[in-house]
């Protein structure tokens, strides 16, 4: 079956384009892009003006909670988020139950990710065996069921020794170290971003430079062993300092941040809700500072990717005291609009940047062919609805889990169309005209 | 009596529960502690009971252990006539088995009037508050707030000094973990005190400049001139979190002693909200000196408890008030 998509405004940063093309799509895979190509048998869908095709979008840093936590989320439910939310890819993290440091685990979720047959799924391993910190994961292994990084993400990896050797070893892997920088000692007990409000509301602190310690010990391990590192879910201003400078210096070092990092800050603590635990997140929102800082990195290039670090959690463990609720938020189903509402609409980036962002980089920083609409390439492609007025209603997630704290939120921009191997897996049927993408 | 009125009066509360000082006006402070003026006169009586919370059902939730406190409530309510009761439940929910949430929910099906609450973690009592329709008196919740305890150290400088405008106040202990400083620092600012907190570098909330009150590490500093010096206790435990080296090391940099004191002004009053650790934050001298009012703030925790009560769940104002 053939379809060509007619007439969208096409943005393909790593192909060099930005303008209106036609795409051929054949079976599963993208045959043609070219201007005013023929039908030639094809079914030809007139993509309806304002649209904007793009790379499938590629979440790289989700957690499916399965195996071990199906309440939360299952893989089934997370790739269907993951496609709501305009998403063709999903790197997931390891840290399940039983953990992903073995190749039973990792097949495990690649089966239920076939079986579901919607969003791919691209597992990360473990670091070490059970993420503890002290010995190596069978990294070769993982690599083999088809692991593309290695992460202890929730806790970071425990020793500079350890991180030094993930590094070396991970390199003949060509795969990357994802690491949730943390120092476990200065984050102490705390739950949210020490500083004004946290401490008028009796909240234990968790300083930014707990983060930023840990990034710049990374980066020099990274810089020492030649090794790449991959710095998630970043949020104080000094990270973002001391990626920069890294990256000035050659240190193979890649970093992400997600859209609550660089839309909210840590005044949500009290405002307009005091103690809402949708507010609770690892690493915590921050100042409006450090928050201007991510958006600084975005605009000049030192942030590679946007992930959401999608983290569901069920709605009895979130209806705690603050201090006992767990950390994290969902976020598969609202990054594209906060991205479009934050980032586009005022004018800091322009749509090839988002898309390097959410597609290509993230492909290119896990060695993934994808992220490019490339002929003869999987047909996974995003198609963007850029002035859709959205607003965040969480009882309609496909996620299992509805911890968010954009509820209510009204957005300008989203999703319209999610096409994976040239199958629509998800319509939006509030984007005006997306149905004929069916 | 109030000699000097910072603010136009009022004659009633707006709230269904007391949260925090954070959630009060400067006219709802001094409502509180006016109206507590006249239940001090209660407490005087040969009989101690009036009966204007007669048929209100009060229960005391505390997930944390208290002496002073608890008791001072239920003394209030009960020379209010309501009907009391005390649930003292573990200090952990979770171990118990039931959700902070389960529990209020179970007690508001019984239909209280107010709920009196006591936890180890911030921001519990306004979990509470948005459950329950019982009107929440927060009792002391983590590291956040403990307003009573703030209205009636307010009430206690009043008495002695007539006025909160324009005194030195200086606050001088563990500022880090204490909830008594968080209500006291918003209170006596909205007041218009000058407010000095001094400690170690390492117990200084952070940010807590930002709440208009002045910073030091010098002891004699915040003491100089002082009209009120309160301390607060300091906690075996955070030797253990290296907030200090030692007791004794704390006791020599920080500790309030008859010589330390003398910096302050002649009428100078010591304040403590307990339990006190003696050679620690205060030396028995100064605790058990002439300038000490650390017993009168206990009894006066019963008035100004009885006025929060009586405002909150008493009269006809507040149910018209919605």
């Amino acid at each position: 079956m053939k379809r060509l998509l007619k007439g969208g405004r096409v943005v393909d940063p790593a192909n060099g384009r930005d303008g209106i093309f036609d795409i051929l799509i054949d079976g599963d895979r993208i045959a043609r892009v070219g201007k005013n190509l023929p039908a030639d048998g094809a079914q030809v869908v007139e993509v309806p003006a304002g649209f904007v095709i793009t790379p499938g979008l590629f979440d790289m840093h989700v957690h499916l909670r399965e195996p071990g936590q199906e309440h939360k989320e299952t893989v089934a439910t997370g790739v269907a988020s993951a496609v709501a939310g305009g998403f063709t890819a999903v790197a997931c993290m390891p840290n399940t139950s039983p953990i992903n440091d073995n190749a039973g685990v990792t097949e495990y979720i690649l089966q239920k990710a076939a079986q579901a047959n919607l969003a791919r799924v691209y597992p990360i391993g473990a670091v070490s065996k059970g993420s503890n910190g002290e010995q190596l994961a069978d990294i070769a292994e993982l690599r083999a069921a088809g692991c593309v990084g290695i992460s202890d993400d929730g806790r970071p990896v425990k020793t500079a020794l350890l991180m030094r050797r993930a590094l070396e070893y991970a390199g003949m892997f060509h795969m990357p170290v994802l690491e949730h920088c943390e120092d476990p000692s200065l984050k102490g007990e705390g739950v949210a971003h020490e500083g004004y409000h946290a401490s008028t509301l009796g909240l234990r602190g968790i300083p930014g430079i707990a983060e930023s310690i840990m990034v710049q010990r990374n980066i020099a391990l990274a810089e020492m062993t030649g090794g790449a590192v991959h710095i998630c879910h970043m949020s104080a201003a000094t990270s973002m300092r001391a990626v920069r400078e890294g990256k000035q210096h050659g240190a193979r070092v890649t970093c992400e941040v997600a859209p609550h990092h660089f839309t909210l800050t840590d005044e949500s603590l009290a405002t307009p809700v005091s103690y809402d635990t949708n507010m609770k997140m690892n690493p915590p929102l921050r100042s409006a500072a450090d928050r201007d800082e991510m958006l600084k990195g975005i605009v000049d290039g030192t942030v590679d990717a946007i992930a959401t670090d999608h983290a569901p959690h069920h709605y009895d463990e979130k209806k705690m005291e603050f201090d006992l609720a767990p950390f994290g938020i969902v976020g598969l189903e609202t990054c594209v609009s906060l991205c479009f509402d934050r980032l586009i609409h005022p004018g800091l980036i322009g749509l090839p940047r988002l898309v390097e962002l959410l597609s290509t980089n993230p492909a290119r920083i896990l060695n993934v062919a994808a992220g490019a609409l490339t002929e003869g390439a999987i047909a996974d492609i995003t198609v963007l609805a850029p002035d859709m007025a959205v607003t965040v209603d969480a009882a309609r997630f496909r996620s299992k889990s509805k911890n968010t704290p954009f509820g209510g939120w009204q957005l300008k921009g989203g999703v319209a169309a999610t096409i994976v191997g040239g199958r629509t897996v998800y319509v939006n049927d509030n984007a005006g005209g997306a149905e004929i993408l069916r | 009596m109030i000699t000097q009125q910072v603010v136009a009066p009022i004659s009633k509360l707006r709230h269904k529960d007391l949260l925090g000082i954070s959630d009060l006006t400067p006219e709802e402070i001094l409502l509180i502690l006016d109206t507590a003026e006249a239940m001090r006169e209660i407490g005087e009586r040969p009989i101690k009971k009036v009966p204007a919370l007669r048929g209100k059902t009060v229960v005391n939730l505390f997930f944390e252990a208290s002496t002073r406190t608890r008791t001072s409530f239920e003394i209030a309510e009960k020379r209010l006539s309501a009907d009391t009761l005390n649930i003292a439940a573990g200090t952990s929910s979770v171990v118990k088995g039931e959700t902070l949430v389960d529990t209020a929910m179970n007690l508001e099906a019984m239909a209280p009037d107010m709920i009196v609450v006591r936890h180890a973690y911030s921001g519990a009592c306004h979990m509470l508050s948005r459950i329950c329709k019982a009107g929440i008196i927060n009792a002391g919740d983590g590291m956040h707030e403990h307003p009573t305890q703030a209205l009636l150290d307010a009430f206690t400088i009043r008495e002695h000094k007539k006025r909160i405008k324009g005194l030195k106040v200086a606050i001088i202990g563990d500022l880090l973990h204490s909830r008594v400083l968080r209500s006291n620092v918003q209170l006596l600012t909205k007041l218009g005190a000058d407010v000095w907190v001094s400690g170690p570098p390492t117990l200084m909330p952070p940010g807590i400049e930002r709440q208009g009150v002045r910073t030091t590490t010098s002891v004699d500093e915040a003491v100089e001139g002082a009209d009120v010096v309160m301390l607060l206790r300091v906690q075996l435990e955070r030797m253990q979190g290296s907030f200090f080296p030692s007791l004794r090391e704390y006791f020599s940099v920080f500790g309030m002693t008859r010589e330390r004191l003398r910096r302050a002004k002649e009428d100078v009053i010591i304040m403590h909200p307990g339990p006190m650790n003696r050679g620690v934050e205060i030396d028995s001298e100064v605790a058990d000196g002439p300038y000490s009012v650390i017993l009168e703030q206990v009894a006066n925790g019963v008035a100004v408890r009885m006025a929060v009560l009586y405002l909150l769940a008493g009269g006809a104002e507040h149910e018209t008030a919605a």
